[in-house]
């Protein structure tokens, strides 16, 4: 029986051989991933009222991204918990302030192809750029996974993005994103396997599959996933790679196909990713201020992408940029990427989910109305309800910033 | 009991603010759809329904959006359907989410009783009898148990009694 990716890795971790899409099955985890919001301060209560222990402590990270930097009693108290429960629960694997999880995850090699892993925050299907099938889950699921080590799931039937040729130059993953999610709709995903394919996702690198798997939650997949290919192995710097991909002809729910190259830089208006059309349709929207956050919106590659427009050039309007990990911003200082960014005018933010999330004193006040490299728009996500959030690639947000209005970047790349 | 009818693409940021989620539940609860009905949180009663559209609860992973709708007493959820992880959080904390494709010939204000051995909603209201489709037998247990905390309490209990 042909299988696809995602079934051969709900197999592995359901030790079964094959699994039929629809069918309902136990798997073990092999990873789970918490951060200090849904984490520690939500299941060590109920982990006591159980008087249960950790499965298996090795197994589990613990990542504070949300509350940081902890600015009032409540967020400090917030990741003390986290801390402290960490290291009573025999937790080694804790990250504290290296930046957002799904960022920090991959990059300190949690992550393999063919794994099965459960992550307590909604993006966690970015994990499944590196072909491991990861979906988020809450605070009382990862509960269950802490105290059982495994988690149901109904194995899940594939949708198929297959994007062939290439994405033009100034046209990234969160543009492929946007269109998906306009075109689809957010429950387009119908909470099954979305597995993007072709020669334009096998030419990104692994920070733009990530941000493709990363949104896959505004599609409303339950988990993102690329096959395993050299760019995997090189990143995750493997030795005996394995490749972990569909069976040639597996049958699956949808294969829809696309020419990448007739892609145009996508912008979503308010309230809602879905809201996206290509930037042409949105010249007249005069932000006053452009973010470039998120673990969607803000690793080195983003950072990169809004250093090739900002380069020798001035933002005419507030832009804040806030580096998705710790090693990213190290990375983008070392080669000069950082640098470009300041002399733009750019204000460094933590290195923490910050404006995206809601949280800290960045966060959006009455009217504004602003363009952002982040996953979400809804009503209030980033501050006050009459705040605007138009979305766009890191591109399309530096383009803007410098242009003073909404701005196509292929307009500045020549 | 009495039904709270809201559209599609219902989202975790509007059940459950970013900015009161270091706050219980209690504070995040009275803040709970204020953006799109700021009466709501005010004026729901223990045993209402909330009925909605397609998509309900997308967004975040975020368990307080379903246990804001708990704590104000919220019965059950009806909708055309649910995104797959409030979906999950919801049956976790004991709240039913029930898929209804005629979610929408239910009326604001209608009077609602859920048979949940024929799976079937009667909208009083209206004299009218919608299906919806029965919750997976392994997870009604669990929710008829009051949710995944205490069914792995009784599954915990269980096992050292045996």
């Amino acid at each position: 029986m042909k299988q696809t990716l995602a079934q051969k890795l709900v197999a592995r971790a359901a030790g079964r051989s094959p699994v039929t899409p629809g069918e309902i099955v136990t798997c073990k985890v092999d990873l789970a991933m918490m951060h200090d919001s849904g984490g520690p301060r939500r299941v060590k209560p109920m982990l006591e009222r159980l008087g249960a222990k950790v499965w298996d402590p090795s197994k589990v990270v613990v990542i504070t991204d949300h509350y940081l930097p902890a600015a009032d009693d409540e967020s400090r108290r917030i990741i003390h918990i986290a801390r402290h429960w960490a290291a009573s629960a025999g937790v080694q694997n804790f990250y504290d302030g290296q930046g957002i999880c799904h960022v920090v995850l991959p990059e300190r090699g949690h992550l393999r192809p063919g794994m099965f892993v459960v992550g307590g925050d909604s993006h966690s299907p970015t994990g499944g750029a590196f072909a491991a099938y990861m979906f988020g889950v809450g605070a009382t699921e990862m509960l269950g996974v802490l105290v059982t080590g495994e988690i149901w799931l109904k194995v899940p039937h594939t949708i198929v993005m297959d994007f062939d040729g290439a994405l033009q130059p100034g046209v990234s993953a969160k543009d492929v994103m946007l269109f998906l999610i306009g075109r689809f709709g957010m429950d387009g995903g119908q909470y099954q396997a979305v597995e993007y394919r072709g020669a334009a996702i096998r030419g990104m690198p692994m920070q733009e599959r990530m941000t493709l798997c990363n949104m896959t939650a505004e599609l409303g997949g339950q988990a993102g996933l690329i096959p395993s290919d050299s760019v995997t192995t090189e990143y995750l710097k493997l030795k005996n790679p394995e490749t972990w991909e569909s069976d040639a002809d597996a049958p699956v729910l949808a294969h829809h196909r696309f020419d990448a190259a007739k892609l145009a830089p996508q912008v979503a208006a308010p309230h809602s990713p879905a809201n996206s059309k290509a930037v042409d349709e949105f010249g007249d929207v005069q932000p006053t201020l452009a973010y470039i956050g998120a673990c969607t919106g803000a690793k080195l590659e983003d950072l990169r992408m809004a250093s090739r427009i900002l380069k020798g050039r001035k933002a005419k309007m507030r832009l804040l940029v806030a580096p998705a990990s710790v090693r990213d911003q190290k990375a983008a200082e070392e080669e000069g990427t950082l640098k470009i960014l300041l002399d733009a005018g750019a204000e460094l933010l933590p290195n923490s989910c910050g404006i995206c999330a809601g949280y800290g004193e960045h966060v959006l006040p009455e009217n504004m109305v602003a363009i952002s490299s982040t996953a979400r728009n809804f009503k209030g996500r980033m501050g006050a309800p009459s705040s605007r959030v138009y979305l766009a690639s890191p591109y399309t947000v530096a383009a803007s910033a410098v242009a003073g209005r909404i701005c196509d970047p292929r307009e500045m790349l020549h | 009991m009495r039904a709270w009818v809201f559209g599609d693409d219902i989202d975790t940021d509007v059940l459950a603010p970013g900015r009161y989620m270091k706050l219980g539940v209690e504070e995040i609860a009275r803040h709970c759809l204020e953006a799109v009905s700021p009466s709501f949180s005010r004026e729901t009663k223990p045993g209402d329904m909330l009925v909605a559209g397609r998509n309900f609860g997308c967004g975040s992973s975020r368990e307080q959006a379903s246990a804001a709708l708990k704590h104000l007493g919220i019965e059950a959820l009806v909708a055309e359907s649910f995104a797959g992880l409030f979906y999950r959080n919801s049956l976790n904390l004991g709240l039913p989410a029930l898929v209804c494709k005629d979610a929408r010939r239910i009326g604001h204000g209608d009077k609602l009783k859920i048979d949940y051995d024929k799976s079937e909603i009667i909208d009083l209201t209206r004299a009218e009898t919608l299906s919806f489709e029965p919750i997976p037998a392994h997870l009604l247990e669990m929710v008829r148990d009051g949710g995944l905390l205490p069914h792995l309490e009784k599954r915990l209990k269980c096992r050292t009694t045996s």
